[in-house]
């Protein structure tokens, strides 16, 4: 690991009369590795990887599609699947006003973006989800949606291309939101029955619910380099245990080590791989 | 005004008086069932009887897995270990007689005093829990024994060892398991159905929930930390995301709920014990007679439609 303070320019001067209640907060843009920091237009050139460091920053769910598949050959399915307020949830704020807080802050309906797509000419499904949207949490919409995912992966006769990026179950949606666990679980047991199969690619963080249910239920699974997959988040592990986490506490390169993911992928390498997968699961 | 699963309820009450007989279930039990369900449903919980429900569940007398293993089963033989690196002891599994007929059971155990505790990790599981649990699961679906799990945990631990040995996967698999499965299942949450840990061995053909238990995404002191920034809302929290029995069969993430005598089942294990045996084996006795790719269908199709959407 680099040092933080390697190679910054100094700013003090600039930052001396900023306010004492400074964010904590870095900017999204600067690299949590390295410091660097980049305009919005560079980072996207570089799929969102730091030049410097290789950093994995997050991809939202529009830009990751466009990243993976052919230009023009995604078509989106099941995009006016909304969340409904079964409980009546009102923590600090309705469920309801964060439901709609998100979907203007990110112009999506909830964490998941499904529909069919070809990558390097290879048809397939892609289910996306996307962080920024109420921290990636699933509930009904996205179990709804990743299930409908995999009924028309099926029907199609093509792989399903699960890019997951999840804190876990929605606490707001309560124990419909832990039924989006088998149920997920359930459309995968069918897509396999009907021969299909399933790629899942776990991205920075995959924990909780997502992460015991189907993203670790791929045929092949594979990890973004520095991505956190673990069931507990490492404060609640420390909490609860008082255990010293290691360093690679739950990342990617610890879950490849322990045998739980089959391949750890830069994200450059990542569209080349899933063609290369695609092309093999294909019928002979 | 009626509530609307109370409507639900009701509909599908009136549907099945008048339905012809299907493929020999017993329609009579059906409707009993049914119309008792109803009745229960007419109250709704108050705040203060959700969160004796979660004061209940966690009650230190409150009967274990083991506990009702003694009162139910006969000549029960425990299974030990995952055949790979360990036998966790937060979870049981083995092999015994129900009403004359042999099952297999799995199911958390918590322990009552420190020692005991220590042992069974306060019921929560590792990765080889969950692993045992699914060379159980096979074993029966290999013989053609019905499968009865008894949910009682906190949730899966959360540790470096079982994050390194794979927990997230263990629990996926594990429902994947008894998805697949051909065999009778039924489950019933008999204390703390926490999160993950709880619904790895909770996916079957019915599943129940003692009238005291609790069946939750996350603890009510965990949802209160992130929600409300303190963990000592966690009654409010527990009043927010409804853990209770009435709520979970209003949403219909389970399919009945097994009495318990006055007072909670730490007050009568024997009596609480008989109805759990009743409610087992009035459930088994609804999905004996499917066919077993029927049986495997149905279960699927019905987590298949769990959740609600907003109306398009």
């Amino acid at each position: 690991m680099s040092s933080p303070d390697s190679g910054r320019v100094d700013v003090s001067v600039e930052t001396k009369r900023a306010p004492d209640t400074a964010p904590e907060k870095s900017h999204p843009n600067t690299c949590p590795g390295c410091g660097s920091h980049y305009r919005d237009d560079e980072l996207a050139q570089t799929l969102r990887v730091c030049p410097q460091c290789g950093h994995h920053f997050p991809v939202g769910a529009r830009e990751r599609i466009e990243q993976l598949a052919d230009p023009g050959s995604f078509a989106e399915e099941d995009a006016e699947l909304r969340s409904a307020d079964p409980l009546g949830f009102f923590d600090l704020r309705p469920y309801a006003e964060r439901l709609a807080e998100a979907e203007i802050a990110t112009g999506l309906g909830d964490a998941i973006v499904c529909g069919s797509a070809t990558v390097e000419g290879e048809g397939c499904r892609l289910s996306v989800m996307d962080f920024s949207f109420m921290g990636g949490s699933m509930g009904s919409v996205v179990g709804e949606k990743f299930a409908r995912a995999c009924d028309s992966a099926s029907e199609g006769g093509v792989p399903l291309v699960s890019v997951s990026a999840s804190g876990g179950a929605r606490m707001q949606e309560g124990i419909l939101a832990l039924m989006q666990l088998p149920k997920t679980v359930c459309a995968i047991e069918e897509l396999h029955d009907s021969g299909g199969a399933l790629f899942s690619v776990l991205t920075h963080p995959t924990t909780g619910g997502v992460l015991a249910s189907f993203a670790s239920l791929g045929d092949v699974v594979l990890a973004e380099p520095g991505a956190l997959m673990s069931f507990a988040g490492p404060r609640v592990v420390a909490q609860t245990t008082r255990e010293k986490l290691p360093d690679d506490f739950g990342l990617a390169e610890s879950n490849y080590r322990f045998g739980h993911v089959d391949g750890i992928v830069p994200r450059a390498e990542l569209r080349p791989t899933i063609s290369r997968l695609l092309r093999l699961f294909k019928e002979n | 005004m009626p509530s609307e699963a109370e409507m639900r309820l009701r509909e599908r009450l009136s549907k099945l008086a008048g339905m012809k007989l299907l493929r020999g279930t017993k329609l009579s039990g059906e409707l009993e069932r049914l119309q008792d369900q109803l009745d229960r449903l007419q109250a709704e919980p108050s705040e203060e009887e959700i969160w004796r429900s979660v004061e209940l569940a966690r009650h230190q007398d409150r009967p274990y897995t083991l506990d009702y293993v003694e009162r139910i089963l006969d000549d029960f033989f425990e299974l030990h270990g995952d055949r790979g690196r360990a036998d966790d002891r937060a979870i049981v599994t083995g092999l015994g007689k129900l009403a004359g007929r042999t099952i297999v059971l799995v199911g958390h155990q918590k322990g009552r005093d420190l020692k005991e505790r220590t042992k069974r990790n306060f019921g929560m599981a590792y990765p080889e829990g969950y692993r045992k649990a699914m060379r159980a699961m096979a074993l029966a679906e290999r013989h053609g024994f019905p499968l009865v799990t008894l949910v009682d945990t906190p949730g899966a631990y959360p540790g470096v060892a079982a994050e390194q040995h794979g927990q997230g996967g263990a629990i996926a698999r594990s429902q994947a398991a008894m998805v697949r499965l051909s065999v009778p299942t039924v489950a019933c949450v008999i204390g703390e159905g926490g999160s993950g840990g709880a619904v790895a061995i909770a996916v079957a053909d019915r599943v129940l929930m003692q009238e005291h238990a609790i069946y939750s995404v996350i603890s009510p002191e965990g949802c209160a930390a992130i929600l409300w920034r303190d963990a000592g809302e966690a009654r409010k929290a527990a009043a927010a995301f409804k853990p209770d029995a009435a709520h979970c069969l209003e949403l219909g993430v389970i399919d009945a709920i097994v009495p318990e005598p006055k007072g909670g089942a730490h007050t009568d294990p024997d009596s609480a014990a008989k109805l759990l045996e009743e409610g087992i084996l009035g459930a088994l006795e609804q999905i004996d007679a499917l066919e077993p790719d029927e049986r495997r269908r149905l279960r699927r199709e019905k987590y298949r439609v769990m959740g609600v959407l907003a109306p398009a």
